[in-house]
């Protein structure tokens, strides 16, 4: 029982740090991106080559990963996001749906369809068993450990940054309202081309991470972009710990319901979202006020 | 006053080209006998982007799950004529209903939230039913889809053939029996209190429409005119599988309605024939990459601008200041 809570909690630490960078772009800029996971697969294609074929050492790669995945941010959004902030919902759905399907299927011309195998160093195979057997034993696997690590470093250096720095300032009072942020002298362009750029590296750091639990292949940013989206909406789009606890209850809740009703799949997760949406259509963990 | 109420009335008047398209549509599938199973599946996607347009062109409901209906309507005509009786038009009937009780469900949770939870919501509708589909085996076949559907003729007397003659004639035919209604009801003071809505719910309310109330009618409307196009699907292939429900199916359609025009009821029709012949023509020469262009097309598209696409002419002189429409 332990063990399947700290699956779901590596997992749901993983999703965290996938979708936080589409909740700050999404409260920001009130901009749905269905594009995200294609951020998230660059990370991963980036971290498996620079491995398989390079040889490059696995903790290298997350950096390099990290940096691919941010400057390709950026440049999509200077030159193509940036005109569809004004438009209406509609154009902006089917804009990033169509970046996604073409990351899809590029993807797949150039790598192959087949799922892609991450070999993982030696110091972080393994499983640590702990405790006194039955169900309060607790079997960690290595690398889980490792994700929770990486991925709470990650949040509290985020939560720091947020709430201690002067441009976290600057980018909370551009999420809560961006026409008086920008008239008290603030760049809310730059804050928020930072911003993306920052998210979607996060977004491929995570894709690099979760290469070996999730799955890659070209598939990936349709497959998971539920997941991002359903994080986003139940959390908020507000404040980062909206978003964690989200994706913590996300992942708790898909690992333990396809570990005990197999039969459900993931059924329970889209009704938990769906109960949550219509008791909170805000989402679970929003203040009131802002826009 | 007269002319008052001429002007008013002109876009209900049916314009002369329109029966002449009909006809046309109708005949198709006699002149090309090889191409009348493209036809059938032209006026079910046809139908299936009309509901759409229903939704979000007339009452600006954005949805990534309108599939959950097509899907619903798909699989309950074609479990109705395994299991109680093959006439195909009781089963489009039953098709629908169940569609249209969905809908009136669902139709509660699209009231409130913002477009990003009513995107989340109708996604999570469609993928919630693609889940029961697939793990309801001993119903609906699971993932091998459900197989064994055997239709009866239709009004017991035309059978289907092989050719998809009669599957093109009558799947034309429901289209244009629910396209004449939808286009009746869009232009009924119902419908304008819809697209009053659409426009600016806050004033709707404020000059006494039930925002809410319209919503739900016409999102459940729309889903039983989308569970008609499912269940066309199921009888005039004999089957029905998963992909009914998958976001593919929802994102095409789409497509479809913005490539023809949202909120123009022949716009789904338009978007339907272009899209399936495109289809037809892209995948005949890259059949694996064909998602590539149409993403490359959607970016395009709206990168361009969705209204010159329809007007080219317009438009191109000085560009909006940034943050104008915000």
């Amino acid at each position: 029982m332990l063990t399947i809570l700290f699956d779901g909690i590596a997992y749901g630490m993983l999703l965290f740090i996938l979708a936080v960078g589409l909740s700050v772009t999404m409260g920001l800029m009130n901009f749905i991106n269905l594009a995200h996971g294609a951020f998230a697969m660059v990370g991963g294609y980036i971290t498996v080559i620079l491995m398989q074929q390079f040889g490059v050492p696995f903790l290298l790669c997350l950096p390099i990963a990290f940096a691919g995945a941010g400057l390709l941010g950026a440049i999509l959004e200077r030159t193509l996001y940036r005109p569809m902030y004004t438009k209406p919902h509609l154009d902006q759905v089917l804009f990033s749906i169509g970046l996604a399907f073409m990351a899809v299927a590029a993807t797949d011309y150039f790598m192959g369809s087949q799922q892609q195998i991450m070999q993982l160093p030696q110091w972080l195979r393994g499983r640590t068993e702990w405790g006194i057997g039955g169900p309060f034993e607790l079997g960690m696997g290595h690398y889980r450990l490792f994700i929770i690590a990486v991925c709470a470093a990650l949040t509290v250096g985020l939560q720091y940054i947020l709430a201690q720095t002067r441009f976290g300032s600057r980018l909370r009072a551009s999420v809560d309202d961006a026409r008086v942020a920008a008239g008290l002298g603030i760049h809310v362009n730059v804050v928020f081309a930072a911003t993306f750029a920052v998210g979607s590296g996060l977004a491929g750091l995570g894709g690099a991470l979760g290469a070996e639990v999730l799955g890659l292949d070209p598939t990936f940013p349709l497959k998971f972009m539920v997941y991002f989206l359903i994080v986003v909406a139940v959390g908020g789009t507000s404040s980062i710990t909206g978003p964690l606890l989200a994706a913590l209850l996300l992942g708790v809740a898909d690992v333990a319901g396809k570990y005990y009703v197999p039969k459900l799949g993931a059924f329970i997760v889209y009704s938990l979202m769906l109960v949550i949406l219509l008791w909170r259509p805000q989402g679970l963990f929003v203040r009131k006020g802002g826009q | 006053m007269k002319a008052m109420q001429d002007s008013l009335l002109a876009p209900s008047r049916i314009k002369l080209w329109e029966p002449a398209l009909w006809l046309l549509a109708f005949a198709a599938p006699w002149v090309l006998p090889g191409h009348a199973l493209i036809v059938n599946e032209i006026a079910i996607v046809a139908l299936f982007a009309v509901s759409l347009d229903l939704i979000l062109g007339y009452a600006g409901v954005v949805s990534l799950g309108h599939a959950a209906f097509f899907g619903f309507g798909a699989y309950t005509a074609a479990l109705f004529a395994k299991l109680v009786m093959p006439d195909p038009v009781t089963g489009l009937l039953v098709g629908m209903a169940g569609a249209t009780l969905l809908g009136a469900f669902c139709s509660l949770t699209i009231l409130r939230g913002s477009d990003l939870t009513r995107l989340m919501v109708t996604l999570g509708m469609a993928l919630i039913l693609l889940e029961l589909a697939n793990k309801l085996d001993w119903l609906t076949g699971g993932s091998d889809g459900l197989q064994g559907v055997v239709m009866g003729p239709v009004l017991g007397r035309f059978e289907f053939d092989l050719m998809g003659q009669t599957a093109a004639w009558y799947s034309l035919s429901v289209l244009l029996v629910l396209f004449v209604l939808a286009r009746r009801w869009v232009h009924s003071p119902m419908g304008a209190t819809v697209k009053a809505v659409r426009d600016n719910p806050l004033r709707a309310m404020a000059i006494g429409i039930a925002v809410q109330r319209r919503l739900a009618v016409v999102y459940t409307l729309a889903a039983g005119v989308a569970g008609a196009a499912g269940a066309l699907l199921a009888q005039t292939s004999g089957f029905a599988s998963l992909d009914v429900f998958a976001l593919d199916r929802s994102a095409d359609v789409m497509l479809m309605l913005v490539i023809g025009g949202v909120g123009w009821l022949y716009g789904g029709v338009l978007g339907a024939v272009v899209f399936k012949l495109l289809h037809d023509v892209i995948s005949g020469i890259t059949p694996q990459y064909w998602t590539f262009w149409i993403g490359l097309f959607l970016v395009v598209l709206v990168l361009v601008g969705r209204e010159r696409l329809r007007k080219p002419w317009t438009g191109w002189g000085k560009p909006k200041a940034p943050g104008e429409s915000v």
